[in-house]
């Protein structure tokens, strides 16, 4: 493996870490001590240098480890990549979408050349080259979207648009917070938003719909969520739950630091040109409780917001059982001095 | 558009006056990089100066979706209208300069159909163009059904004919020959979704009949643009930008806000989208709802207007912009 | 006996209406058990003429309620009487793919039965909400198992073992279209063996 990337692992020994470089550009996602359900959506526009938001698709020193991980669950769970019948052509615009991208954004790491519909594809650090015929699936081991996808960082769904709603069609999902790409797929916006808390009465999955039905192509936009997950896991599916379930009930006060990560999405929304179709990247980002506080600002607001957050809210993201744990250890880091406001780190 | 989103600058480089009414224009980007594919259906909003003036009219895109050298729209004459149409007839030369919005698609093709049946009237048949275009390519099955006026006023009849073959059926006012729609609508097969584009009374009879014969109304797609009518002057507070505009006769509401530096939504500027929706905070007097988004309960509250198609008479009209 | 009522509930979950007659050029009618009573009422409704051009397939519910006679002495122009939705869904198939655009379909019974038919409609892309349905009897469910995605069939208890992999599964209001099944997810995952008591939450 080439200097650029870790040898590392989420599952069994957990050999995951982050970089002190890695630590620094970590996604915070609070930019207050509190938190509640909002749109919350941005322009998904380049952001400052070095940032997860420098480029349209972060790679980081994760990437190879996590394709790594990608291709184990997808041996052992085909189920978690599919794409119903009239979504391929909404495959191949993401392709483009991406392999364009990062030719583009990372030209050490990627080559993507043209010829009309004669196109070569090459991954250094993957060691993956691609001779193919775009719009020809024939050309590609598999489907376009899984194509790319196993080749890029972070969950991917794609929506179909008709009848003023979005439907969730395809999806490449095995780095997931507990939600199931097999039971959920062909759902509208509210179906497959339905199990989350409060959010419906709140109007928030209204509104954001409606501003998602007018998403623009070339003007992509991006929002956080954010859960907690014990150990650095990747695929916490639903599937999987009787298997990492039991990992929540065995955190000590000695090794909550270790083992509890807070777990950041990136989510971007990019309108699909051919398909009309919406693409939905998830990006998982995962740091630990002990590399998290080495930022003192990030150390003060999560022990607030975890404090107050409403025990529903914790019961749906899962961490209830673990909550008193957390913010007795994130207490040590939170000396009450007032925090700036924005996420980044002072 | 939503503010802020990109515009695409582009050079006009070929009108062909297609028959009495009807010219096509061809656009290209100014840095000669390839324009955005599109899904067929999509619309582009050109931006007009108008002597001062400026105008942004919807037209469907009517090139194949998978040529990115280029787009291409018709714009038909309206003598009556308020001049966007006459402008890019009478004034719209090969090599000047234009501003046209990324393509936005209110009248898309639902993929999952078993088969697509098209029914087009007049200029109505420019998105359907860009979808059959898309369909070849991709192996679709469908069916259009395109009536007109007249031989000499049918625009690309006989191209597409000769292209399509027997997947294209011409009907001529002039010679009585008219879409047998009963007959159409009885023998598709289960999975088939129609689709209407041309004048409002034929967009009405033709849901009116699929309704009446069975097919359910998510089968069912249409798309009219409203070209935004002319009226009487009219006045408007802006309460959220503190101003107080006037609406000129030929004029639409969302025109005159741009005009006096009042950003607002759009996507469509033809009443069907619903992007450019705005609160009324008082109406003491009439709005004239001409959008298509609204409901018959929200028109008759006036608690929202349509900028883009709406008009107002009366002695006061309070919005949220 | 009329149409049930359900708890308001989340937004994947279905709700049903109450079956009316629409212009059409045939209908297609599946019911199952009481909902042999919504179909014959709708009928009484709308009137004979549209027997002519029906076609009703009929089975059992799970609660053995069979009003098989019935609906055959309605008269419809095919009439068939099947001994379960297994049983009938060959045939279902085939006359889906054979309909045209302007058949109305209607199903009236329970979950299992609305779900399946509307599934089947879909996959020949019939809009899935177009189906006119409406619940009567039982409110058994069909529930997949999301771990071993095995679908257990009149669910009566929550929560219940899996009928595939033996896992204790609770009984979400989570609902795939796709798969016309709730969503069923292990209970005692965190603390195996903690399983709360069984309940009979439908009937």
């Amino acid at each position: 493996m080439s200097l650029d990337f870790n040898d590392e692992t989420f599952r069994n020994d957990f050999t995951f870490k982050n970089s002190p470089k890695a630590i620094k550009r970590f996604p915070f996602p609070f930019p207050e001590d509190s938190y509640m359900y909002s749109v919350n959506m941005e322009p998904h526009v380049p952001g400052p240098k070095g940032s997860v938001f420098e480029h349209m698709f972060d790679v980081d020193e994760h990437y190879v480890a996590e394709m790594r991980d990608r291709a184990q669950v997808l041996a052992d769970d085909p189920l978690r990549c599919q794409s119903l019948p009239h979504m391929e052509l909404a495959g191949w615009d993401l392709l483009e979408l991406i392999m364009e991208s990062k030719a583009r954004d990372y030209p050490q790491w990627f080559e993507l050349h043209k010829n009309g519909n004669h196109w070569h594809w090459i991954n250094r650090p993957l060691q993956i080259e691609q001779k193919f015929t775009f719009m020809d699936p024939t050309t590609l081991p598999c489907g376009p979207m899984e194509y790319i996808t196993r080749q890029t960082q972070g969950d991917f769904t794609l929506q179909d648009q008709r009848d003023e709603n979005l439907w969730v069609e395809a999806g490449m999902v095995t780095t997931q917070a507990d939600w199931s790409l097999d039971f959920d797929i062909g759902m509208n916006f509210h179906q497959w938003h339905a199990p989350v808390p409060k959010a419906h009465e709140m109007g928030v999955f209204d509104r954001a719909l409606k501003f998602l039905l007018k998403l623009q192509h070339g003007a992509p936009v991006r929002r956080f969520n954010w859960t907690m997950t014990v150990d650095p896991l990747l695929d916490t599916s639903p599937e999987n739950y009787p298997k990492w379930g039991p990992g929540k009930t065995t955190m000590t006060p000695e090794t909550i630091g270790s083992r509890q990560h807070l777990r950041v999405e990136l989510q971007t929304l990019h309108r699909l040109p051919r398909s009309n179709a919406i693409a939905f990247p998830i990006r998982c980002y995962l740091i630990r409780f002990e590399e998290l506080v080495t930022v003192p600002k990030w150390g003060r607001r999560l022990h607030r917001v975890i404090r107050d957050i409403p025990d529903e809210l914790a019961t749906y993201k899962g961490f209830l059982r673990n909550k008193p744990l957390m913010v007795d250890y994130l207490a040590q880091f939170d000396d009450g001095a007032p925090t700036s406001p924005g996420f980044w780190a002072d | 558009m939503s503010v802020g989103a990109p515009k695409i600058p582009v050079v006009v480089t070929e009108v062909v006056q297609v028959n009495d009414l009807i010219k096509r224009f061809r656009f290209q980007r100014r840095d000669g990089d390839a324009m955005p594919t599109f899904s067929g259906g999509a619309h582009v909003v050109v931006e007009m100066d108008d002597h001062g003036t400026r105008r942004m009219n919807p037209y469907s895109l009517m090139s194949a979706p998978s040529d990115t050298s280029g787009y291409e729209i018709s714009v038909r004459r309206d003598d009556v209208g308020r001049g966007g149409s006459l402008y890019m007839h009478t004034h719209v030369q090969p090599g000047m300069e234009m501003v046209l919005s990324h393509p936005v698609n209110l009248f898309p093709l639902d993929n999952r159909a078993k088969k697509h049946l098209m029914i087009a009237g007049g200029i109505g048949i420019t998105p359907f163009v860009a979808q059959m275009a898309q369909l070849q390519a991709m192996g679709g099955r469908f069916e259009l059904h395109y009536s007109m006026r007249s031989p000499a006023l049918g625009a690309y009849a006989q191209v597409l004919k000769a292209h399509y073959d027997d997947r294209v059926h011409l009907y001529y006012d002039e010679e009585k020959q008219f879409i047998d729609l009963k007959n159409l609508l009885k023998g598709q097969p289960l999975g088939t979704h129609l689709y209407v584009c041309g004048p409002k009374g034929m967009i009405a009879w033709v849901r009116a009949t699929a309704t009446e014969m069975g097919w359910p109304a998510l089968s069912v797609h249409s798309e009219e643009f409203l070209a935004p009518p002319v009226g009487k002057a009219f006045e408007v507070q802006l309460a959220a930008s503190g101003k107080t505009i006037t609406v000129a006769p030929n004029q639409s509401l969302l025109e005159a806000m741009e005009a006096n530096g009042v950003e607002a939504p759009y996507l469509c500027r033809g009443g069907a989208c619903g992007q450019c929706e705005t609160e009324v905070h008082r109406c003491d007097g009439h709005i004239d709802h001409n959008d298509h988004w609204l409901t018959d309960e929200q028109k008759a509250s006036n608690t929202k207007i349509m900028p883009c198609v709406s008009r107002f008479a009366g002695a006061a009209l309070v919005i949220d912009r | 006996m009329t149409k049930t009522e359900f708890e308001p509930s989340i937004k994947s979950r279905p709700v049903y209406g109450v079956l009316e007659a629409a212009p059409g050029l045939a209908h297609l009618i599946v019911a199952d058990g009481e909902g042999a009573d919504a179909v014959t009422e709708m009928i009484a409704r709308a009137g004979t003429a549209m027997l002519a051009s029906t076609h009703i397939i009929y089975m059992p519910g799970p609660n053995g309620c069979d009003k098989s006679a019935a609906l055959q002495a309605l008269g419809a122009a095919q009439f068939r009487s099947s001994p379960s939705f297994a049983a009938a869904s060959s045939r279902l198939a085939k006359v889906v793919a054979d309909a045209h655009m302007g058949t109305q379909i209607y199903v009236a019974g329970t979950e299992g039965l609305i779900a399946q038919v509307c599934q089947a409609v879909a996959a020949q892309g019939l809009p899935y909400e177009s189906v006119h349905t409406e619940h009567r009897g039982s409110t058994v469910r069909r529930v997949q198992c999301v771990h071993c995605k095995g679908i257990t069939e009149n669910v009566t208890h929550d929560p219940f073992k899996c009928s595939h992999c033996g896992l204790s599964l609770f009984v979400r209001d989570h609902f795939s279209r796709r798969i016309a099944a709730f969503q069923g997810v292990n209970i005692d995952a965190e603390d195996p063996g903690l399983v709360p008591d069984s309940v009979e939450r439908f009937k």
